[in-house]
């Protein structure tokens, strides 16, 4: 039985197969077509790994180009892919932070993943990757530099969340000559504390496990556990979550079919 | 639509721009109203009310000035339309629904206020609604601050009188709201130049309490699972009772409901039975304002009571009829009035009951609390909201919108992960 996750975000494609116990994975950026993306990333997953079209069970599309693969047998919503995939990968977690491309959200989930309360901040870009990928842009920087640069330093305090706005407070920092170490803590700590915001008003106290592609930077990690007052646990796929979810929920359809049959 | 330019053009209407309205409503009701499958037969008169929206119900009011009749334009579930229809005027409902209206109401009023409120003065500044431009006179009320300062703007273009609704319900507030309704009626009997007497008023007390009637046997239908009939089409018959002639209103929504209890016999309906149904509570949907309703319903889940001025706010409780005095019936007026729960009261614990109680009447599976952007009242008030909810156990989500489309896929997202979320 093989079963398929496609998540297509805003940023990134992520399409996992699942083959009973064996996972195999494929990243690819989205670019302009969602739906191209989700079919060329899931196309070469299968060559890579020598499957034909034919032997995938159910294709179940998650992210918000969800709706854009005709091929999938099911869309499901990245909240609830990111419940099962984290329950899955770091059994315990009550609390999902997962921070992607063009939003971020906290998902409350009981012990088997599924969904019990979330919150979403999904109206701008604010606290998400894409705001981190400006910031960078403003600071010269790569966002893969980011972690290490704000590693042991003092975050200054930056108040505005809105992405053009902090942009132009980056830049006023720089001219104050302000370091840039400082000024990356403090973008990582205005993320975390626009998070901690979400999670308190959830209420919990299981294990947190942080996911999507910003959970890569270790540093907004340390500031979330700042925040928080707790340790957070980034799985070692922790942009995958969503994909693995997906392909999970697709198993678990498959299942039910055959136990009904 | 038949042809209605030259009553347009009379109107003193912006044609031009008017035509872009009426070439996109066709469009967008085919998408979200025609295309749903097994639709109750008594639907029929309301897409006919749609499909000449700006046409047939213009055109009896422009008859009745005509014959020397007055039209009172409302903004509010709060004024009472007794008093117009006993001294032998008409109101009529007078809300912005759609974004068409807000870049014109932009032009005088901050970009921070509720989309509701921009789209109203909109449609009368640009002159693009026949409704707005028929009403002899707009009755405002002290609502919410964005109204007040409104109705200051409004005043220079079109006459408007204000009642000043208490913000507590003390003994004493609902005394001051029958000293309003006392004024009210003085204002309305200048205005159409008739006096209003006590079998005047206790007719139209019967006629608007027999509309409140249909709409509750309406809703009362929704209780059942299948639901006979989607939300999306209960919300437009809601929409269009607050400018329909009353009485027809109330007969052809009693015939509709003929039909959806003959589906509930039959236990046909619109949704599986397992599609989670949902509770909308927060702020009004004017018409054309479909939007929540249409993203609810085409992500697998049914709509099935709304706790809004246009839902059960509109109709619950009814005015007493028993009163054979002035006096007595206008404070059966105040009364009945003043059980409206809205979020401008302070405190308002009856919202709450209300919610509670129609979460278990119509046994919801989940609750939308939604408000219009800039809403500070409900916005405010959704604190209170969410936490009642969650201590009763109820999954409730909040949600902000206007009336832009922008987000309309944020928004689906959210409400899909909610309906998978309530999943049976």
């Amino acid at each position: 039985m093989i079963a398929a996750g496609i998540d297509v975000g805003s940023t990134s494609t992520k399409v996992v197969l699942l083959d009973n116990e064996k996972m195999c994975c494929k990243v690819k950026p989205t670019g302009w077509s969602p739906r191209q993306a989700g079919r060329e990333c899931f196309q070469e997953l299968l060559e890579q790994e020598g499957y034909r079209d034919e032997q995938v069970d159910i294709i179940v599309a998650t992210g918000y180009g969800r709706v854009s693969l005709d091929f999938a047998h099911k869309a499901v919503t990245e909240i609830t892919c990111h419940g099962r995939g984290a329950a899955f990968l770091v059994p315990g977690t009550d609390l999902v932070m997962d921070i992607g491309g063009q939003d971020s959200k906290v998902i409350k989930i009981d012990e088997k993943g599924k969904v019990l309360d979330f919150a979403m901040n999904d109206k701008c870009a604010a606290g998400t990757g894409r705001f981190l990928q400006v910031m960078a842009i403003a600071l010269g920087l790569d966002v893969s530099e980011l972690s290490e640069l704000s590693r042991d330093h003092t975050p200054v305090t930056i108040n505005n969340m809105c992405t053009v706005f902090a942009e132009s407070e980056i830049i006023g920092l720089l001219a104050q000559g302000v370091e840039k170490g400082k000024i990356v803590a403090g973008i990582h700590a205005s993320i975390a504390r626009r998070m901690a915001a979400m999670a308190n008003r959830m209420g919990t106290n299981g294990i947190v496990t942080f996911t999507g592609g910003v959970a890569l930077n270790d540093g907004v990690r340390r500031s979330l556990e700042n925040e928080l007052g707790r340790k957070i646990v980034v799985p070692r796929d922790c942009q995958l979550v969503g994909a693995i979810g997906a392909a999970l929920i697709g198993r678990e359809i498959l299942c039910n079919e055959l136990i009904s049959n | 639509m038949a042809d209605y330019r030259q009553m347009w053009t009379d109107l003193g209407m912006d044609l031009e721009k008017h035509d872009l309205l009426c070439e996109v409503l066709p469009e967008v009701y085919t998408n979200i109203y025609l295309e749903q499958e097994n639709r109750p037969e008594g639907m029929e008169y309301f897409n006919f009310v749609v499909s000449e929206i700006h046409g047939v119900r213009p055109a009896e009011l422009i008859e009745h000035q005509k014959k020397g009749g007055k039209v009172f334009g409302t903004f509010c579930i709060f004024v009472p339309d007794e008093v117009v229809f006993a001294a032998g005027g008409i109101a009529t409902g007078l809300c912005g629904g759609s974004q068409f209206w807000v870049p014109e109401g932009e032009k005088v009023l901050p970009a921070n206020t509720c989309p509701l409120i921009k789209a109203s003065v909109g449609a009368r500044l640009g002159r693009t609604c026949p409704f707005f431009r028929i009403a002899d006179i707009y009755i405002g009320e002290t609502t919410c601050d964005g109204k007040k300062k409104a109705w200051e703007i409004l005043s220079q273009d079109v006459p408007v009188y204000v009642m000043d609704l208490p913000q507590m319900k003390r003994v004493k507030d609902i005394a001051a709201w029958e000293d309003e309704i006392k004024l009210f009626m003085q204002k309305v009997e200048e205005v159409t130049g008739n006096k209003v007497t006590s079998e005047g008023l206790a007719e139209s007390i019967r006629l608007i309490n027999e509309k409140r009637k249909a709409l509750a046997r309406l809703y009362n239908s929704r209780k059942n699972s299948p639901v006979p009939i989607s939300g999306k089409d209960v919300l437009l018959a809601t929409q269009i009772a607050f400018y329909d002639d009353p009485a027809r209103f109330t007969a052809q929504t009693n015939a509709l409901c003929d039909e959806l209890e003959a589906r509930v016999a039959k236990g046909e309906g619109v949704f599986p039975v397992n599609a989670p149904r949902i509770m909308i509570t927060g702020t009004p949907m004017a018409i054309p304002n479909w939007k929540l309703h249409h993203l609810i319903e085409t992500s697998g889940a049914a709509v099935v009571v709304e706790e809004m001025c246009t839902g059960t706010r509109y109709f619950d409780n009814l005015v007493d009829e028993s009163q054979a005095t002035l006096e007595g019936q206008i404070r059966a007026l105040a009364e009945r009035y003043m059980k409206i729960n809205c979020a401008c009261f302070t405190p308002n614990p009856g919202r709450i009951d209300d919610i509670l109680r129609l979460a278990k009447e119509y046994k919801v599976d989940g609750i939308i609390d939604a408000n219009l952007k800039f809403c500070g009242l409900y916005s405010t008030e959704s604190y209170n909201v969410q936490n009642a909810l969650k201590e009763a156990g109820i999954p409730v989500m909040h949600l902000e919108t206007d009336y832009s489309e922008q987000d309309a896929e944020q928004l689906r997202t959210r409400i899909e992960a909610f309906v998978e979320m309530l999943g049976k």
